[in-house]
């Protein structure tokens, strides 16, 4: 049995997950039509594949861009691309964002899979198929995987831990998937193992649940592995983060600036395990995943394999619609860093691991009253990233951004912690998230501003320079012509050349006049 | 009393020629003060400060002539920064100068009326517009920094200031309001 | 649906400013009934009258600054500030001693910095501090134990003297220096310490009375550390320091330096520890911080008490440790995750 580490802070919360878990894994119904955001990852945009009018079918690339085709978005279900637009998206923002729209036509039809020979493809060609596939990170950070594998396989791994922690409460789509798909998890793990070789493997699982840890269980004994244990974990949040997940199981930091595969460990969570499977086993892409709905305003919560495109709306009803009223808010994510969406239009993108259907008294519309900082410091002793959550509040509330960096801000990975202990109820987390954006922004514009500088420079350096050769030419000019004027030896001075030419048009003219 | 005369002489002849030797050998080439204003300014080279462009400006602040607070492209983020810098107070900004935009504008070139005359070219401080004599003239977006000043040199008054798109990656999270604020609403 | 303005987390513990505060009241019962019991009901007027002044004060200067009242007087910090205040003052004085001492706490001490949460100095100690320098003759005419006395005043009693200055009958039989104040006069005076533990104002470890209501103070403090009110860090490191010095100083001669349990059992040592050192406003914030803050105060009490010109030097000891604090928290930052 592995000995495990403690992280630093971190909180006991109610879990608020048995009630999404009385229905088991649920197979979501086709909506009528699909949303497919062109980003659905970390990373720039990608472009449209398809155009409108087109048929497409189950499995089809319709967007991808040629710099990261490994971040792809696949059609989920076979129909027509009625529109490329755009529509609401899931972000903080509640802004609208290039959306490809697909009317399902109900059939269903998928591309002819390519079965490949799994026993005999290396490495390097699995991850190929990973790619294709357009894999990213289902554990909510949508980080393409097969960058991430090359990555570590050129790196070397030495530890690889499968990430089943799912740490935040109301979240439960890893639990049901580990119940109900262990198999398909634990052959992933295998195919990992074969593409990173690493020297141990750990499935880390939190100690609150115990179905899952024996499903897991089950399927390992069944298709056993080398090196490898499932790890129950104290319930804590935030145990599920990469870096704490690490620290737990190893002892080890990451060090700043750098991620896991950069000191030999590499985590990948069940949900993108389970995807990595049917990748290789059948040919398929990513096109649906598992995702919770749950809250206390949603009268059937519970667990829905949904395909990727499916508006909320479509899954609130399956969910046996609201509970009260529709008055309150959708929260993707979970309770702690879960963000608020504009409307149950939304589609259900690669990142959606839960839907929480919430109360208007639940969660507040607009800032209330909060009292002052009273420098308790329940906040520092709770951080799992072991800062100084106070400082960055004084220096972000200041606007003193330097002074919030001075203090690591950007090592902040926005848990929640020290909001939900703060006993002046400030909301913390938002103050650094608004620090965060408006440094970005400001590097933003300083890159901009650099840039035209350097062009303004180098105008100025252009037109410079041709001041410069006009001159130069004029110099030369003038000094040709006095050499002309005064030959040596010509006592005569040389006709004027402009007189001469008049001269000779008078002269014609005259001609032109007798003729 | 002689001897603390001669010793006080003494120690001010020795001090004298370390401060004078340091002077010579530790002498900074230029101002490094006014690149390091001119790193804060944002570059738009407009002119409403009423310098000829940002490194005139900078020189100013650096000679004491100029306040910080006449930038309204770099508005109060700037100040601040500059204010950081000079270990000064932090001004609000001098309206007189124009007002800070939140969403720049970029210059459009309206085709249909361009005559390809080149005078907007000529006036763009960073070559942010593509076009030659009788050519057709257009404002390279990316580049353009908003300064306007293509629009006065145009004879058919073609050009346009259109707000840009401020797309998802742009969008901030806005800061909790402070307490105070809400205070006087509770 | 309109897109919201709060971010994640959308929990929180329960925490609340009222609730911190409450817990510390708790704490300071066993304390204040112990206190009431042995030398008579003073200390209960001086503390109703401190926490009324203060609600009235805070909600003056609030209007003044235009904020919303009640939301600040119901967290009940000025009510903790004030009943710490009145537990430093003599048990019996006048009404405009309070008054004065209040409006210094809450006045000077808190609003003028900013309100709650800004203010560099433990305001209940400004207060003291203040009047503790102006009115030199009132706030060191300490009484006896009624067990010492044989003499008690009777509330009416009690309440004549804060409010009408009436002349207290008992006075002579009553009015005593504390066991610290003895113990400073007579070591000056050449006596030694057994000597002077023969005076009948002691008790077995400190001064009668006194060192049951220390005992009780220390319960408090227990019943905070339970309920994670306070850490331990600041308590520990302020009595290990007292007891540290204490110690070195009566192993090298016990007949001038009164005994560890003597100085941990007396004065303000105890409540200083858990209620006053750990007000999260003024003390160090972080862990490691926290222990040098309550190191220094614990040596400069026992510096104070032995060397200076107080008999007891908690009140100083924390004014000066709170003028170190931001140098503290500089060097003390901890170690972020992922650094060397």
């Amino acid at each position: 049995m592995l000995k495990l580490h403690n992280i630093h802070g971190g909180l006991r919360l109610e879990g608020h997950k048995a009630e999404s878990l009385q229905r088991g894994l649920l197979q979501a119904t086709l909506p009528e039509r699909l949303f497919l955001p062109l980003r659905q990852h970390i990373g720039d945009h990608n472009k449209p594949q398809a155009e409108i009018g087109e048929r497409v079918l189950k499995g089809q690339v319709i967007a991808s861009d040629s710099a990261l085709i490994c971040a792809a978005v696949h059609a989920p279900t076979s129909g027509t691309i009625s529109a490329i637009e755009n529509y609401p998206v899931a972000h903080p923002s509640g802004k609208t964002d290039t959306c490809i729209v697909i009317d399902v036509d109900g059939d269903d039809k998928a591309v002819e899979p390519i079965l490949a020979d799994l026993e005999n493809l290396t490495p390097g060609e699995k991850i190929e198929l990973i790619c294709r596939a357009g894999i990213v990170g289902l554990g909510g950070a949508v980080f393409p995987t097969s960058p991430k594998l090359s990555r570590g396989k050129v790196q070397g791994i030495d530890t690889l831990i499968i990430n089943g922690v799912e740490c935040e409460p109301y979240i439960t789509c890893d639990d049901i998937l580990m119940r109900f798909n262990a198999a398909e998890v634990i052959r992933a793990t295998g195919y990992l193992q074969r593409i990173l070789a690493p020297r141990t493997t750990y499935i880390a699982i939190e100690d609150n649940k115990p179905e899952a840890i024996a499903a897991m269980a089950q399927a390992l004994t069944q298709h056993p592995l080398q090196n490898t244990e499932i790890t129950p974990i104290p319930t804590i949040y935030p145990s599920g983060g990469e870096k704490q997940l690490v620290q737990i199981l190893t002892g080890k930091e990451v060090p700043h600036g750098q991620l896991a595969f950069d000191i030999g460990l590499f985590c990948q969570n069940v949900g993108t395990c389970a995807a990595i499977t049917r990748a290789l086993e059948k040919d398929e892409p990513l096109i649906s995943r598992v995702v919770t709905i749950t809250g206390d305003n949603i009268a059937q919560p519970g667990n829905w394999e949904a395909r990727l495109g499916t508006p909320i709306s479509h899954l609130i009803e399956l969910a046996g619609g609201y509970r009260h009223d529709a008055s309150g808010h959708l929260v993707m994510g979970g309770s702690m860093m879960g963000f608020a969406l504009s409307g149950n239009e939304v589609p259900i993108v690669k990142a959606s691991n839960c839907i929480m259907v919430m109360r208007e008294e639940t969660i507040p519309t607009s800032p209330g009253y909060h009292d002052e900082c009273i420098r308790c410091s329940k906040c520092t002793e709770v951080c799992p990233a072991q800062l100084l959550p106070q400082q960055l509040y004084w220096h972000a509330r200041a606007r003193a951004y330097e002074r919030t960096q001075e203090f690591h801000l950007f090592d902040c990975i926005e848990c929640g912690c020290c909001s939900t202990v703060c006993p002046s109820r400030i909301p913390l987390v938002q103050y650094y998230r608004a620090a965060k954006s408006e440094i970005r922004a400001a590097q933003k514009a300083q890159f901009k501003s650099d840039h035209a500088r350097l062009r303004f420079e180098f105008r100025e350096k252009r037109l410079q320079l041709k001041k410069q050769q006009d001159e130069e030419r004029r110099r030369l000019k003038r000094e040709a012509l006095q050499k002309k004027n005064t030959r040596p030896g010509n006592e005569k001075p040389m006709a004027d050349p402009v007189q001469a030419a008049l001269d000779r048009v008078k002269a014609r003219k005259k001609l032109a006049q007798e003729d | 009393m002689f001897v603390a005369i001669f010793t006080i002489s003494l120690m001010a002849g020795v001090f004298g020629l370390i401060l004078g030797y340091a002077a010579i050998r530790f002498k900074v080439e230029g101002n490094p003060i006014v690149d390091q204003i001119d790193a804060l300014l944002p570059q738009t080279q407009c002119g409403q400060c009423t310098y000829a462009g940002c490194r005139p400006y900078a020189e100013a602040i650096a000679n004491g002539e100029a306040p910080i607070n006449q930038c309204p492209p770099g508005g109060q983020a700037t100040i601040v920064a500059l204010a950081s810098l000079l270990d000064t107070e932090v001004l609000d900004l001098n309206a007189e100068h124009g007002e800070h935009l939140e969403v720049p504008l970029l210059a459009v070139i309206d085709e249909q009326t361009c005559i390809g005359c080149t005078l907007c070219i000529q006036a763009c401080p960073v070559d942010a517009i593509l076009g030659a004599a009788k050519q057709m003239h257009t404002v390279i977006a990316d580049e353009c920094t908003g300064c306007e000043l293509c629009l006065p040199p145009c004879p058919v008054d073609c050009i346009d200031m259109v707000p840009t798109e401020q797309s998802i990656d742009d969008w901030k999270w806005s800061a909790p309001l402070d307490p105070l604020e809400l205070a006087q609403d509770a | 649906m309109t897109s919201v303005v709060v971010s994640s987390p959308y929990v929180t513990q329960g925490n609340t400013l009222k609730r911190l505060m409450i817990q510390v009241i708790i704490a300071l019962l066993p304390g204040t009934i112990a206190y009431a019991w042995y030398f008579g009901p003073g200390v209960i007027i001086n503390i109703c009258l401190a926490v009324l002044l203060a609600l009235a004060f805070e909600a003056g200067i609030l209007k003044l600054r235009a904020k919303p009242v009640m939301p600040h007087l119901t967290d009940f910090s000025a009510v903790v500030a004030a009943w710490l205040f009145a537990l430093c003052l003599p048990m019996h004085t006048p009404w405009w001693l309070v008054l004065v001492g209040i409006g210094f706490t809450m006045v000077a001490g808190k609003h003028l910095y900013g309100g709650l949460g800004f203010n560099p100095f433990n305001p209940a100690m400004v207060g003291y501090v203040v009047l503790l320098i102006s009115f030199p003759r009132e706030m060191t005419t300490w009484y006896l134990p009624s067990s010492v006395s044989g003499e008690t005043l009777s509330l009416s009693e009690a309440l004549a003297y804060t409010f009408r200055g009436a002349d207290i009958q008992q006075w002579d039989a009553l009015s005593s220096a504390t066991p610290l104040d003895q113990v400073k006069t007579a070591v000056a005076q050449g006596i030694t310490v057994g000597e002077i533990r023969l005076s009948p104002v002691f008790g077995e470890y400190g001064g009668k009375g006194w060192e049951w209501i220390a005992f009780w103070w220390f319960i408090g403090g227990l019943w905070l550390l339970a309920t994670r009110t306070i850490r331990w860090h600041i308590p520990v490191a302020l009595l290990g320091a007292v007891l540290a010095m204490s110690l070195i100083f009566y192993l090298v001669n016990p007949e001038t330096y009164t005994s560890p349990l003597f100085h941990l059992l007396s004065g303000a040592v105890i409540i200083g520890a858990f209620f006053i050192a750990t007000d999260p406003v003024t003390a160090a914030t972080t862990d490691t911080g926290r222990i040098y803050y309550g190191l220094l105060i614990g040596c400069l009490i026992y510096v104070i008490r032995v060397w200076g010109g107080y008999p007891d030097g908690v009140a100083f000891a924390v004014l000066l440790a709170n003028m170190c604090v931001p140098l503290i928290d500089y060097y003390t930052q901890p170690r972020v995750y992922g650094e060397k």
